[in-house]
């Protein structure tokens, strides 16, 4: 194996984008809406779509601006039928990203006289070659995605401390909440801006895997170890950043185990990220299966299931 | 000409294409209705996510044993076995701890694309791999008639097992925990379900492609479940939408130029539910809204009468009370209204006969509109005598849960409570209220 500062570079950039996205992720497991990500990853390209044909250019920030409103666009109409409609919150999602999806590849295929656009490689980035395109900012220069990842971070980071009560809040009682005076309403909305906005800028960075694992695993792993709030996001940006560090590493060593050269880092992330998904569920100190089957053994189950929070 | 005739007289690979995706529109619409009954829509989309590993990993082990790798049979194997294999680590999470459905979906799904795309990114160095994702992720475009037999086949198989299994899918899907204390094998029957689901993923996927598959399995029963409270009914509905916006769609895009079928195969279907979600009369957003409406108007009505004949009780003796105006200032204290609302309320009662023509500051009610009133006001008081004799309901409390239930009274029941009043021979015209007023 051969590290170099490309490496450390590219991990640096993956591990921003999982803490960015554990974050948000972590109130959307909460909140039962863990499709989410990969929801806004469908529905994106309309916007995508829109913002090419009315421009007429491939312009990164008009590209994002048009992804970003379709993503927020994405939220709120899920929202509008579950609540109008009654409808199941993940029926609604599925039916909102598909829609868009379609409506997406129709004005695609439709300017395709005039425009060259192919769905698959206008916005998703790839974290191989975020390393390659720099920035320099002073004597340094550093990867344009890991800025851009450092400022969704800091931006997620900021709204999350700010409003910490109101999300919490939120979050687990919603009622409460709007009878506090806290909207319940207006925070889903922020909330959901704030996954949208990080989503599109993290594909447009690094990729639609690393952002769609790294929204749900470490949450979900986080959940099994603890349950209380604040430790739980701390455990799910530890998770984070250790599925970015280990996914690249399984990268650079994994393939010539099975006698190939190399793969790509994002889906080793991911699954690095589904292993410690697994140890957190073989080893939980409090509901792991083994101590589970080690109670299971020295006595009686008990009679009362263990409280469910989710 | 050609493309007219074409319109007129659609061709064997139209006619093959039409026929597969409204089959599977079919098929899709049936179980789909069981997986939005489970709040499990997003399944399909979980599931043609966990088929890549499988799709990687078939074939590898095809070009090791020699082959091309690309053989259709050998790949959708993969895909099913890896797909399967999502369904039991789902099925795991949620049965051995605190996580629900959703995050279970979502970890399967991105966990599982995550592997299939780094063993994609492996297997790229294998000669012959390249276009590999899109060859098994197919357009509705390009079936052909060995496709169409899969997809039939699929959906009869699919229709007969949940037609055999349906009393037992319906009870796992409404009260799974009584399913079980009834000695229903759930696990194995939920297992089913999501081996049908994985099926019909698979064969749609390769056929038609992700995003219609996923669209599939979840518009047409969301559509069809506003027009029913009955399953049944809405399995076939759900049916005939799936089979509809697949064959429509389907024609669409034959007909008009540049318009892929997947993709308004979903629009149509979209249009369908949006439809369905607004102008529904079972459950759509208008029809609710209108009854809601009406509801509050009946409510609002009975209140004034109410109030207006509580007043002339007050200030007459109980056996005789006579009609005659009352103040406004009157009512306004008798409630929490405003001068506006009674004002609407009134303009509304007036035009319904209950009240005289205006007469300033005063309400006065008519003749039938006073016996509307003795009749409200009677049907409050039984109700409150039956909830303090028989809900133990502290007397100071029993107006605002009288208000709750009493405007929708029935007839039937009013007779019923008239009879039990009778039997304890405290029959009497207008019940006096067992409360201060």
């Amino acid at each position: 194996m051969n590290w170099t500062s490309f490496d450390t570079w590219l991990v640096v950039t993956a591990a921003l984008c999982a803490v960015a996205c554990a974050l948000p992720g972590c109130f959307l497991v909460l909140r039962k809406m863990s499709m989410m990500g990969d929801a806004i990853s469908h529905a994106v390209l309309p916007g995508i779509a829109v913002a090419f044909i009315i421009s007429g250019s491939r312009d990164s920030l008009i590209m994002f601006l048009g992804a970003a409103i379709v993503g927020v666009l994405t939220a709120v109409f899920t929202q509008w039928i579950s609540r109008f409609g009654h409808v199941d919150r993940g029926a609604a999602m599925g039916i909102v990203f598909t829609t868009l999806f379609a409506l997406g590849l129709l004005l695609i295929v439709r300017a395709a006289d005039h425009v060259d656009l192919d769905p698959g490689c206008v916005l998703y980035g790839a974290i191989e070659f975020t390393p390659l395109d720099t920035i320099e900012i002073g004597p340094v220069s550093f990867p344009r995605a890991a800025l851009v990842l450092t400022v969704v971070l800091l931006l997620n980071l900021a709204i999350i401390a700010l409003l910490f009560k109101e999300l919490r809040l939120s979050s687990f009682d919603p009622s409460l909440a709007d009878t506090l005076g806290y909207s319940s309403q207006a925070l889903h909305y922020l909330l959901m801006t704030m996954v949208a906005v990080t989503t599109v800028a993290a594909f447009e960075a690094v990729g639609s895997i690393i952002v769609i694992a790294m929204l749900i695993v470490p949450p979900a792993t986080a959940l099994l170890l603890t349950h209380r709030l604040i430790p739980m996001i701390l455990i799910a940006c530890v998770v984070a950043v250790l599925s970015a560090l280990l996914g690249h590493l399984g990268a650079l060593t994994a393939p010539s185990w099975f006698g190939f050269e190399a793969t790509t880092s994002s889906g080793m992330m991911a699954f690095a990220a589904g292993v410690l998904f697994f140890l957190a569920w073989c080893f939980s100190p409090s509901e792991g299966q083994l101590i589970v089957w080690l109670r299971h053994r020295k006595g009686p189950r008990d009679l009362i299931p263990p409280p469910e929070i989710s | 000409m050609n493309s007219l005739l074409s319109v007129t007289l659609p061709g064997y690979t139209t006619m093959v294409v039409v026929g597969s995706t409204t089959l599977l529109g079919v098929a899709a619409g049936i179980i789909g209705s069981f997986l939005l009954l489970r709040k499990r829509s997003l399944m399909g989309d979980a599931l043609s996510h966990a088929t890549l590993p499988g799709i990687g990993i078939a074939f590898a082990v095809m070009v090791a044993a020699g082959g091309s790798g690309k053989h259709l049979g050998g790949l959708l194997l993969g895909a099913a076995i890896s797909g399967l294999l999502g369904v039991l680590v789902m099925f795991l999470i949620r049965n051995t701890t605190r996580l629900r459905d959703d995050v279970a979906m979502g970890l399967v799904l991105s966990v599982f694309f995550g592997i299939g795309v780094a063993i994609l990114g492996m297997v790229q160095e294998l000669p012959n791999a390249a276009g590999l994702e899109a060859y098994i992720y197919g357009k509705p475009a390009s079936i052909v008639a060995s496709d169409f037999k899969l997809i039939a086949g699929m959906a009869i198989f699919t229709s007969l097992a949940t037609t055999l299994l349906y009393k037992e899918l319906t009870l796992l899907c409404f009260d799974e925990n009584f399913a079980r204390s009834q000695g229903w094998p759930i696990g194995w029957l939920d297992l089913l379900l999501l081996t049908l689901v994985t099926a019909i993923t698979v064969v749609g996927l390769q056929a038609v492609g992700l995003i219609l598959i996923i669209a599939m399995l979840i518009t047409p029963p969301t559509a069809a479940r506003f027009w029913t409270h009955n399953l049944t009914t809405m399995m076939l509905l759900s049916a005939v939408i799936g089979g509809v916006s697949g064959g429509l769609g389907t024609f669409i895009s034959a007909w008009a130029p540049r318009m892929p079928a997947g993709a308004v195969i979903v629009l149509v279907a979209a249009a369908i539910f949006l439809a369905s979600m607004i102008f529904a009369p079972a459950k759509g957003v208008l029809a609710r809204r209108f009854r809601r409406r009406r509801l509050r108007l009946k409510v609002d009505r009975q209140h004034l009468l109410r109030a207006i004949y509580e007043l002339l009780e007050a200030e007459q003796a109980p056996s005789s009370i006579i009609n005659h105006s009352i103040p406004v200032t009157d009512l306004l204290r008798k409630r929490t209204w405003s001068k506006v609302e009674i004002e609407r309320i009134a303009r509304l009662a007036r035009k319904r006969g209950d009240l005289e023509p205006p007469s300033g500051q005063e309400l006065c009610l008519s003749e039938s509109g006073f016996g509307e009133a003795a009749r409200i006001t009677r049907n409050h008081r039984l109700w409150e005598v039956y909830l303090v004799t028989h809900a133990d309901i502290a007397p100071s409390h029993v107006d605002r849960d009288a208000d709750m239930v009493e405007h929708i009274l029935e007839a039937d029941l009013v007779r019923r409570l008239e009879e039990a009043l009778r039997r304890s021979n405290t029959w009497v015209p207008v019940p006096d209220s067992p409360h201060r007023l």
